[in-house]
């Protein structure tokens, strides 16, 4: 479970103080699906990178299972990102000299994890995103919605229980950017929370929760019971 | 992460990136390589001198006419000359019991002829304990006879160039030949021994020592060779030396006695600084290397920022991060450390090759100080960088901001 209580983020630039995150509260339950949507400048990325704790609140608390995120140093942070978070970007982020295979198995190689069972991981997560016989291919070799799933293969082979994904479909065609809905989709049926940063309402409209953030608030949260 | 995945990790990024990779370990490897090459040559060049002196012979101690210490300045010594060194202070050293052997030593030019043939060779005077002082090898024929030094017999050992110039193939032994106004019989010819000390002992003559006297009309003699009996008796057999000497010239320390050991360990020393200097200067160009490895990470650093942000949001911490890059550098840097010992060593055998009578091999303990160094010098340098990645802030890396 994650709370996020009174949470503001602002940044200074050029001189001006700017918020992107002005006095957030959210509580997300696990297994949830989540959209957050809303114009250029709402905060949607800050979340999203606060939730992924890649930044941290000027003010404001951040709980995550009960633990207090905000009071973590650096490495505690790092670990609980190896451990509980999966990040999908929009431009894939695939290390271009490593095959398929040697992207997907980076997080567990940054987790200490011997090499054995990093295989086992590594072959799981290719047979569910449907990469088996592109593990040996470099990213280069692989088309977008390829090297899409191969980030999602990525996030999820260290097994978190939240999902991050920043504009998933952003870089993608209509129909691959719907595989890859799907694939995430999958995942959340099986647990995972997914929480999705998106521009595109027709996206948007399929999580079963749909929070609009404008000017650093929280304007709609939209629940669809029973969906 | 364990180790073997970083290097692996490291190993993929220098794969990766090969013309930086290759710039790093060619920095590396040409600055190990200055310094294992230029020691070796220091080194050589010290085996080379101080073998030449302990092939003098054994326990050497070498009596000098005149003193090389500074005496008062007062005007009755101004200008005094020092006594000549003579046989009988020589053969007076013999009372000392840490005394092995003497060689009076004389030496002038001058012609000796064969027939129509003469040449001009350089003429050592001394007595029969000069072939075991100098460990003289004697190829035909004897050596100087033991006799009474002021009655000589007119003979003569030649040294191997001198006996081929003027007998050809011909027989050498037992001939006359004239050496200034004195006719001498061709007694031995020594074994090929080569330059010693400047000295090309294969085109010389060796008479007894009075026949050197007369022969340059001097009753002084140049240097007197004397063998102490053991290693530890040079510095007693050096006191009697001078004490006699001094008996002998009312008083008058006006020798300087040198000893093999001394002069070995001098060099030994002097030389020892040179290869130490040498080094020092080599070893700048490590330090060079470490201001290229430098540059070259902080490129690298650039380049990989979106990689660096990744490798943040998958897990890693900034310190992961920051021996990422510091194990890549070091990786780098430890394969230009092999590849440099490799060529450095290549290098000392070509110039062993090329320069027989040099043995550059350079000491271990400078081979680990050189990648020691060398290793030193890459942390240090690829600190700032490898700091540089880990302070990232991993949403800008990510955005390639």
């Amino acid at each position: 479970m994650i709370e996020l209580a009174g949470v503001h983020r602002d940044f200074v630039v050029g001189g001006e103080r700017v918020y992107a995150l002005n006095g957030l509260d959210l509580v997300i339950d696990e297994g949830e699906y989540i959209s957050i949507m809303g114009p250029s400048g709402s905060g949607k990325s800050t979340l999203l990178h606060i939730l992924g704790l890649l930044d941290r609140p000027t003010q404001g608390l951040y709980r995550m299972d009960g633990v207090n995120m905000t009071d973590l140093n650096d490495e505690q942070r790092a670990r609980v990102r190896g451990e509980k978070i999966g990040f999908v970007f929009q431009f894939f982020h695939l290390i271009p000299r490593l095959s398929a295979a040697e992207n997907i198995e980076l997080p567990l190689m940054l987790a200490g994890i011997a090499p054995g069972e990093r295989g086992r991981r590594v072959e799981a997560v290719l047979a569910a995103t449907g990469l088996t016989d592109r593990a040996r291919h470099l990213p280069s070799q692989l088309s977008a919605g390829q090297r899409q799933r191969t980030a999602i293969a990525r996030a999820t082979v260290t097994e978190p229980t939240v999902l991050l994904a920043d504009e998933p479909t952003g870089n993608l065609d209509r129909v691959t950017g719907a595989e890859v809905i799907k694939l995430l989709e999958g995942l959340n049926i099986q647990g995972i929370t997914l929480i999705l940063v998106t521009h595109d309402p027709e996206i948007g409209r399929r999580a079963t929760r749909r929070i609009r953030l404008v000017d650093g608030r929280i304007a709609e949260d939209d629940r669809e019971v029973g969906a | 992460m364990r180790w073997l995945d970083s290097i692996g990790f490291a190993w993929r990024a220098a794969m990766g990136y090969r013309s930086r990779s290759v710039l790093m370990l060619a920095a590396m490897a040409i600055g190990v390589a200055a310094v294992v090459v230029l020691t070796g040559l220091g080194e050589g060049a010290r085996r080379y001198i101080t073998g030449e002196f302990a092939a003098l012979g054994t326990n050497l101690l070498i009596v000098l006419p005149g003193r090389n210490e500074t005496t008062g300045g007062a005007p009755p010594l101004l200008g005094a000359t020092p006594r000549d060194l003579t046989i009988t202070d020589a053969m007076a050293l013999y009372r000392s019991r840490h005394v092995e052997r003497i060689a009076p030593l004389n030496v002038g030019e001058a012609t000796l002829s064969h027939g129509n043939l003469s040449r001009d060779i350089m003429v050592l005077g001394t007595t029969s304990a000069y072939q075991s002082v100098r460990e003289l090898d004697i190829a035909r024929g004897r050596f100087l006879p033991e006799e009474d030094i002021a009655r000589p017999s007119p003979v003569a050992v030649l040294g191997t160039t001198v006996q081929h110039e003027l007998f050809g193939d011909g027989p050498a032994l037992g001939r006359w030949v004239r050496l200034g106004d004195r006719r001498l019989r061709v007694i031995g010819i020594c074994a090929q021994r080569g330059q010693s000390l400047g000295v090309d002992m294969d085109d010389i003559a060796i008479v007894p020592v009075a026949v050197a006297q007369a022969l340059f009309d001097t009753p002084s003699l140049f240097r007197i060779l004397i063998q102490a009996r053991s290693r530890e008796e040079i510095p007693p057999a050096q006191a009697d030396v001078l004490r006699i000497i001094r008996e002998r010239h009312e008083g008058e320390e006006d020798v300087t006695v040198i000893t093999q050991d001394s002069v070995l360990v001098a060099f030994d020393r002097i030389l020892g600084s040179v290869t130490l200097a040498v080094a020092g200067i080599a070893g700048i160009s490590l330090v060079v290397a470490g201001v290229l490895v430098m540059n070259v990470m902080l490129v690298a650093v650039t380049q990989r920022t979106a990689e660096i942000g990744l490798l943040r949001a998958l897990g890693a911490s900034s310190t992961q991060v920051m021996a990422l890059f510091l194990g890549e550098a070091l990786l780098l840097a430890g394969l230009g450390v092999l590849g440099g010992t490799a060529l450095g060593v290549l290098g000392n055998w070509l110039i062993h090759l090329a320069f027989p009578v040099l043995q550059p091999w350079p000491p271990l303990w400078v081979l680990l100080a050189a990648s020691g160094v060398a290793l030193l010098t890459t942390v240090l340098f690829a600190w700032l960088p490898a700091r540089r990645a880990a302070a990232l802030d991993p949403i800008a890396a990510l955005s390639g901001r």
